[in-house]
């Protein structure tokens, strides 16, 4: 037993020293195993828990409402209309996605291509994840899916919310419209771009204030699963909704004028003369930007692009016209400004005039007789005009013709707004490496050859003449609570002397006998307006059709006729709105354009904007005495 | 004899006598854990006892009963059931493989009614109860003998050759470790340890290249480098790490797991319990947890060096680093310090199979320590219950 004994004492310790070992290995690997624990919790433990957060969270964007423009008296021209969805959730759907659609067929129309549009989403996207099955529903089908959505598992209605122009066409080239975000729009960065169903401003007032109309993106913090189902919302930030614009626009002016346009490719402005307010600013045809906001078709798109009326232009601010017979009161205005003729300066009108070889004809083949400076204004004389540019020289027009603001945008704050031209010595050489020719100067005084207007700086022409300052069109009121300052306007740099016999001419045009537009003058007393009619030509009429005749206007297809002009401001004796009218081809300035002006200025006299107290949104400052009056 | 008065009483204690002898502490500190994993299924199945919770309470009860049913049989009993039960293990380990090539793709258990028999669980307990019988018979030195060497060599190899295959790269290498490291306390001479440590130094390599099956060399590979396969292979890992890292000092409360809770932890019931414990109680829980294992082992040890046999003492501490390995390549596992292989956390992680083996082996532990003092001779038999009379 000893031997036994000793032998298994030897056994013993060894096991015992190498278990001990064991144990001290073992020990050893706990440790490593709690500075691993240590290093992943403690050390990296925030990194850790972002990556958590990561996982767990989604953030998604909420869209803000995009902020609402409206008139001066507070009509909602932008506004927000909400659009009923309807949705299916396929895992919600025991009777499966084609049952349900072919009940909602039986409830509102459904066409097979959505049908298996939808079923074939089905297909590819998990079950959770709510498939669009129609858009725009009508209050009406929206109301009947309601009424039977107990029977329809798996149906969600929606409503979301889809910019809505109520005026359509007549607000379209001042307002533009929202479309889908296009990749040349992701210049900056804002994640709201990213969302689908985001909407951005691509013209008019609601590209110029995109980023304030738009607002900011709000979030929802929601958790989600290993699989991206919605667990739960943690949080909402509601974001901020856009800021709301007033517009100094008068809907019903706007109405009016669009209205009186109606069949003519024209564009027509209304302001204010004292302070600049546009109060009207239309442009035939105009398009519906309703139609861009959910995408336009391609046959709409086409319509628009083709129509030889140009829709899409906005022709108060881009289209480029010679002024014509309207330019006569910038040159009467630099003429006896500086001197160059004096009001009894006569010429006598013989139906034309010469330089060298060239013939300049008056618009009066028969001429006018002696003329002098009202008379020539009054009767719209085309050889003492081109008598009183020669005398003045092309630079003096030029300078009295940039003081009235032509040649550059008149700074509206709806894009695309073009210059036009006023053509001067250095112009000429450097555009056709050529100097300038005196019998250009000729043409340049009665509004013809290269000088070009938009129709918007013809009214603020207009406002200038008759207030004698340095107005400029303005159409935004306010953005939000930041009130968009009106410049108290300069004097314009005429004397008054000058600018009284001036405005005396065109007070003759409408308000004399013989004036050329005295047949379209208003009648109404205090309500008269002052004006100039223009025609402008759009074809050179050769040396061989004036001795066989010249063509009538009638005669000629449409886009070879004279553009008819005219500008006004009323009432005449205290000036307060001013009116310029361009009808393409509309052939007569005073008998089409003239007309137009007198309907539009009297309407807008009677329905007297100016003394209406302003309805434009309470200012801060005044929001608290006035709380919870009703605008 | 009258030497050992007290080992001759001592083995032919009375049921009653037997239960006062069992390591009551030890058990406490079992049930302690256990209720750790049910705090932990709970929790995974969303504040509810089902579907995890309240069966596996089931089990660690059925286990309980187990335990001490195991703890009260004399050593000696096992030290003669210890060559049967490996070789119908061996057996039935075979007969899955075979069913597995016949049937369709790998299975690792075999239908016993209601229960699921893995014969690779059962191959932890009898291959430790084999080899301790085998070396207890082996004088001092004798183990270094090759010839000697050769059959316990056997006694692994076969087995965790045959999980291999299955393939089951976790258990089969748990399999070779804990047989290796029991022929290491048995005495092996350093002689054969240090060239064997170089040999496998270098088969590694060679294992990785030609035995592994493509899943298994694609988790060694994610797990060096799990970035670089988020959404497939290296999903577990790195989902792991963000759960127990996100626990940070003290975790996100009970219930409060997030990684859990939404399913971004793949196996979170089974294999992944771990995570759940780091990320709701953080460091302080996680390492409160490998305090109680290691003091487990602890016990363990000492049972084993108080034990008088060295049948007793071999199979303490074969139980014993078996529990070990498996928190060790669980825990390492999910840590991200090992590749993932299919080893569950003992006593916590859902599972049947694991819970009743680990069960079993608390027992034969509690069995060498209620019988620490009962003496059996080198050549002895087993069953030799007499012998000692």
């Amino acid at each position: 037993m000893a031997a036994f004994d000793r032998k298994d004492k030897s056994r013993y310790e060894t096991f015992s020293r190498r278990a001990m070992l064991l144990g001290g290995g073992m020990t050893a690997v706990f440790g490593v195993l709690a500075g691993r624990l240590y290093q992943l919790q403690i050390l990296q433990g925030d990194r850790y828990m972002t990556q958590a957060e990561d996982n767990r969270v989604n953030q998604r964007l909420v869209a803000p409402l995009r902020g609402r423009i409206f008139d001066r008296f507070g009509v909602p021209l932008a506004a927000n209309r909400q659009n009923y969805r309807l949705l299916i959730v396929p895992e919600q759907a025991p009777a499966g996605v084609a049952a349900v659609l072919d009940a909602i067929g039986k409830i509102i129309p459904l066409g097979e291509a959505q049908k298996s549009r939808v079923l074939k989403q089905a297909s590819i996207n998990k079950k959770f994840v709510p498939l669009t099955v129609t858009e725009n529903l009508s209050w009406e089908e929206f109301a009947r899916l309601n009424l039977d959505l107990p029977y329809l598992a798996g149906v969600q209605l929606e409503v979301g919310e889809t910019r809505d122009y109520p005026f359509a066409d007549e607000t379209a080239h001042v307002l533009g419209y929202v479309a889908a975000v296009s990749p040349e729009d992701k210049t900056e960065d804002d994640p709201l771009l990213d969302l689908p169903s985001f909407r951005i401003g691509k013209r008019g007032i609601e590209k110029t204030f995109d980023k304030k109309i738009r607002g900011r993106g709000g979030q929802s913090r929601i958790e989600v699963n290993a699989y991206g189902r919605v667990i739960r919302e943690l949080g909402r930030d509601p974001g901020q909704p856009g800021e709301e614009v007033y517009l100094t626009l008068d809907r019903e002016i706007q109405h009016f004028v669009h209205e009186r346009l109606a069949g003519e490719s024209a564009a027509c402005t209304v302001m204010d003369c004292t302070n600049g307010d546009v109060l009207a600013l239309a442009s035939t045809p105009g398009y519906d930007p309703n139609s861009f906001n959910v995408g336009i078709s391609a046959t709409e798109w086409k319509a628009l692009t083709e129509n030889d009326h140009k829709p899409l232009i906005n022709k108060a601010l881009s289209g480029l016209y010679p002024p014509g017979s309207t330019f006569k009161a910038a040159v009467a205005l630099a003429a006896v400004e500086d001197n160059v003729v004096s009001p009894d300066f006569a010429v006598v009108c013989t139906g034309k005039t010469s330089i060298g070889s060239h013939d300049f004809h008056c618009w009066k083949k028969g001429g006018h007789g002696r003329m002098n400076l009202h008379n020539g204004i009054k009767q719209s004389c085309d050889v003492y005009f081109y008598e009183v540019a020669r005398r003045l020289g092309v630079d003096r027009i030029e300078a009295a013709a940039k003081k009235l603001g032509m040649g550059e945008p008149t700074g509206i704050e709806i894009p695309g707004e073009r210059a036009g031209l006023v053509p001067s010595r250095a112009w000429r050489q450097a555009t056709f490496g050529a100097p300038w020719q005196q019998g250009e100067t000729l043409i340049l005084g009665i509004g013809q050859g290269y000088v070009l207007t938009t129709p918007i700086q013809l009214c603020m022409l207009a406002a200038r003449v008759a207030s004698g300052k340095k107005v400029s069109p303005r159409i935004v009121h306010s953005v939000g609570l930041e009130r968009s300052q009106s410049a108290q306007a300069e004097p314009l740099d005429f004397s008054e002397r000058t600018l009284t016999l001036v405005r005396a001419g065109l007070n003759a045009v409408t308000n004399e006998g013989g004036g050329t537009a005295y047949a379209y003058r208003i009648a109404e007393a205090g309500m008269e307006m002052a004006g100039k009619s223009g025609t402008a030509q759009v074809r050179r009429i050769s040396a061989q059709e004036r001795l066989t005749g010249v063509r009538r206007n009638e005669d000629l297809p449409w886009e070879l006729r004279d553009h008819a002009l005219f500008i006004a401001y009323a009432p005449v004796h205290a000036p307060r709105y001013a009116c310029a009218a361009v009808i393409e081809h509309g052939m007569a300035g005073s008998r089409v354009a003239g007309a137009i002006c007198r309907d539009v200025l009297l309407f807008t006299q009677k329905r007297d904007t100016a003394n209406r107290p302003p309805a434009y949104p309470v200012t801060a400052a005044s929001a608290g005495a006035a709380s919870g009056a009703a605008p | 004899m009258t030497a050992r008065p007290y080992a001759a009483a001592k083995s032919t204690l009375s049921i009653p006598e037997k239960l006062l002898e069992i390591n009551w502490g030890l058990v406490l500190l079992i049930t302690l854990i256990a209720c750790v994993g049910f705090a932990m299924l709970y929790s995974v199945a969303g504040g509810h006892f089902d579907p995890w919770a309240s069966r596996q309470l089931v089990r660690f009860a059925f286990g309980f009963v187990i335990l001490v049913a195991v703890a009260l049989i004399d050593i000696r009993v096992w030290m003669g059931l210890a060559y049967p039960a490996y070789a119908i293990s061996l057996v039935l380990l075979v007969g899955v493989e075979i069913a597995g090539r016949v049937g369709m793709g790998a299975q690792r258990w075999i239908e016993l009614g209601p229960l699921q028999l893995q014969p690779s669980e059962l191959m932890k307990i009898t291959l430790v109860l084999a080899l301790a019988r085998y070396l207890h018979a082996l004088g001092p030195g004798e183990i270094s003998r090759p010839l000697k060497l050769l059959v316990p060599l056997a006694m692994i190899a076969v087995p965790a050759a045959l999980v291999l295959i299955q393939p089951n790269l976790g258990t089969a290498g748990l399999l070779g470790l804990c047989g290796v490291l029991l022929l290491f306390l048995a005495g092996l001479s350093w002689l054969w340890i240090a060239p064997a440590a170089i040999g496998i130094a270098v088969a590694v390599p060679m294992t990785f290249e030609f035995l592994l099956h493509d899943y298994q060399r694609r988790r060694v590979l994610t797990f060096l480098d799990p970035e670089s396969d988020l959404l497939g292979a290296g999903w577990n890992i790195t989902q792991a790490k963000i759960a127990l890292g996100s626990g940070g000092a003290s975790g996100k409360g009970f219930l409060e797991g997030t990684q859990s809770r939404l399913n971004f932890l793949p196996e979170k019931e089974t294999d992944f319990i771990f995570t759940i414990l780091g990320e709701e109680f953080g460091f302080l829980g996680a390492v409160a947890l490998l305090i109680l294992f290691a003091v487990v082992i602890a016990y363990g040890i000492q049972i084993a060096l108080a034990a008088r046999s060295q049948f007793a003492r071999l199979l303490a501490m074969g139980i014993t680093i078996n529990f070990f390995l498996y928190i060790m390549i669980n825990a390492a596992m999910v840590m991200g310090l090992i590749p993932v292989v299919g080893i569950p956390m003992p006593l916590v992680s859902y599972g049947g199979t694991a819970m009743m083996t680990v069960m079993f082996g608390f027992g034969l532990l509690m069995s060498a320590h209620v019988h620490r003092q009962v003496e059996i001779p080198r050549h002895a038999a087993g069953f030799g219950i007499d012998s000692a009379t």
